[in-house]
């Protein structure tokens, strides 16, 4: 079942004293998201990704086109129960408790009165801040704000979770713990769409990426589709103090590290180098095909159109 | 009132009441209370005249800042600090969102003003040392002050939803005070012939008319208050604040978040 689907969805913003210069925020859109995936939305800052999260969370009015999320348009009210958000850098009534903000989230989102309590100590307790459950959020750092953020977001057990930078402010630690959250919320079969710009994250996460710039999809893809893509070119690693000097001669670099010895040679002269080898009796300690990293996939759709038109032919 | 504009409101009134400002102010307006105490000590046969005078102008003024300093910021604060990202991304309605502010700042209007009226009923029994049937018009004179707080709220909540906090402040305190002088407003207007005197009739009929809810004087006096004009002022406060927040509703539905 499609979870996500955004059909041409566009934005432009009116600025200017009198609000007549057009701004291009978001060119027409159109994705779509598989029920139980986790989706990264990738791109760097000012790219439209919160934009579109803002026109499918109903935050801002779109140009033109729209979004369905559950098969229910996106601005349906009952639709609202079902989605939870996180957004970029969470602001909170910092006058609450975190569970006084958890519960008056909880009360708007419909969770029956009854299992209001028992919902959110869970939840305190799943994002590790059930010690501070009774401080005031003024008082909170930024990385338990973004604990109080995730916890609202997952608070009344919805089916589509949108998460925008959810590693934003956290230590190593906290992005940890995030991960495994995304990881959980995916065994449970959730959809989660979440922007980010460490691809890192996306390429853990994601079954499937698409890359925003400029206000425009630039790609979209399954994360092993876009890293399976052999460059002809294979990682040998063996054992060794120095590169044999047949290699050398062949005018291949080596990088060497220890008693490690690293070459990357292009698949053809990879018989070559293994009988060099096996003649100087050279321990081999792996052979891997180089595959592109989903960080070249992102660079490349960044260039600019021209270049990368260019770089194609 | 459906659930969820009463878990606004409730959130509203929460947070006004955990406010130091708000403390400050019934504070402030507990202390000009006890003045006026000390100004009927030292008056001659009209300590209730002074006392009420000076108390319900208290519970006006304070009220109607605290509706100010509050309703600007209902919408706009909200907007500006992206607390409204989590609100409105579930299951509400803008309108009910706006609605929910609207009750939450009159609900914590009306408990402050509660308390100031205990105030100064404590300091009439003070000068008095009774209630007589008379002081019934005080209490006429406290609900109109209730209403009147209604429609600036409204008006704030109205000018918050599209303008910066600052400017909701000027214009809502500029219609609150062209409000108190909207019968001389009228006057003017019927006197003035053509198209000035048109325009003018439309302004003043335009401004809410808060002349008509001052009634210190006539309960300073003891004066009873006519019921048509106990109806007649609560029909125009509802109506005059359904309008504005249907105002407010109408553009914050347009709105984008930053």
């Amino acid at each position: 079942m499609v979870a996500i689907e955004i059909l041409d969805l566009e934005k432009t913003y009116r600025v200017g004293f009198w609000h007549r210069r057009p701004k291009l925020a978001l060119r027409p859109l159109r994705l779509t998201i598989d029920e139980g995936h986790v989706f990264g939305f990738l791109g760097p800052n000012g790219a439209g990704k919160t934009t579109t999260l803002k026109l499918l969370m109903g935050l801002a009015k779109p140009t033109a086109g729209s979004a369905r999320i559950l098969g229910m348009d996106s601005n349906d009210p009952r639709v609202r129960a079902q989605i939870g958000f996180l957004p970029e850098q969470p602001y909170f009534y910092d006058h609450l408790t975190a569970r006084e903000l958890l519960t008056y989230y909880a009360q708007l989102s419909g969770v029956p009165a009854s299992e209001r309590r028992s919902r959110v100590t869970a939840m305190l307790e799943r994002v590790g801040i059930a010690s501070s459950a009774n401080v005031q959020l003024r008082k909170f750092s930024k990385g338990m704000l973004q604990r109080v953020g995730l916890a609202q977001a997952i608070l009344h057990d919805p089916r589509v979770v949108f998460l925008d930078e959810p590693m934003s402010g956290l230590d190593p630690m906290g992005r940890r713990e995030v991960r495994e959250l995304i990881q959980q919320l995916r065994s449970e079969g959730k959809t989660v769409f979440f922007s980010t710009h460490i691809l890192s994250d996306a390429e853990a996460l994601c079954d499937r990426v698409a890359v925003i710039h400029q206000g425009e999809l630039r790609g979209i893809g399954s994360v092993a589709e876009l890293t399976q893509h052999s460059h002809g070119k294979v990682e040998i690693i063996f054992c060794a103090n120095a590169a044999p000097a047949a290699l050398t001669n062949l005018g291949i670099e080596a990088r060497i590290s220890g008693e490690m010895v690293n070459v990357v040679v292009l698949q053809e002269q990879q018989d070559t180098v293994l009988d060099i080898l096996r003649r100087e009796q050279i321990r081999l300690i792996s052979l891997t095909p180089v595959r592109s990293s989903l960080e070249e996939y992102y660079v490349e759709k960044l260039q600019p159109k021209e270049s990368s038109m260019g770089a194609t032919a | 009132m459906n659930s969820r504009i009463a878990f606004v409101a409730f959130n509203t009134f929460r947070e006004a009441v955990r406010d130091r400002v708000l403390y400050n102010l019934i504070a402030f307006a507990l202390l000009l209370s006890a003045a006026a105490i000390l100004v009927g000590q030292i008056s001659i046969d009209v300590e209730r005249l002074v006392v009420l005078n000076l108390g319900l102008t208290a519970v006006s003024l304070f009220g109607v800042v605290i509706a100010i300093f509050i309703g600007i910021g209902l919408v706009s604060k909200e907007i500006d600090k992206k607390t409204l990202y989590t609100v409105l991304s579930r299951p509400l309605r803008r309108w009910e969102f706006v609605v929910g502010k609207f009750f939450g700042l009159t609900g914590t209007l009306v408990v402050n003003t509660i308390f100031m009226a205990i105030g100064v009923f404590l300091a009439l029994l003070y000068v008095e040392r009774h209630f007589d049937r008379a002081d019934w018009s005080v209490v006429a004179a406290l609900y109109f002050i209730v209403l009147e707080f209604l429609i600036v709220c409204a008006l704030a909540l109205f000018f918050s939803s599209f303008s910066t906090p600052i400017m909701s402040a000027v214009f809502t305190f500029a219609l609150f005070v062209i409000g108190t002088l909207a019968d001389d407003l009228r006057g003017l207007a019927h006197n003035t012939t053509g198209i000035g005197g048109v325009l003018m009739t439309a302004a003043a009929y335009l401004v809410p008319n808060l002349s008509a809810f001052n009634i210190v004087n006539q309960a300073a006096h003891g004066d009873a208050v006519a019921g048509r004009l106990i109806l007649y002022n609560t029909v125009y406060a509802l109506l005059y604040s359904a309008v504005a927040i249907s105002g407010a509703v109408l553009i914050f539905e347009r709105r984008n978040l930053k």
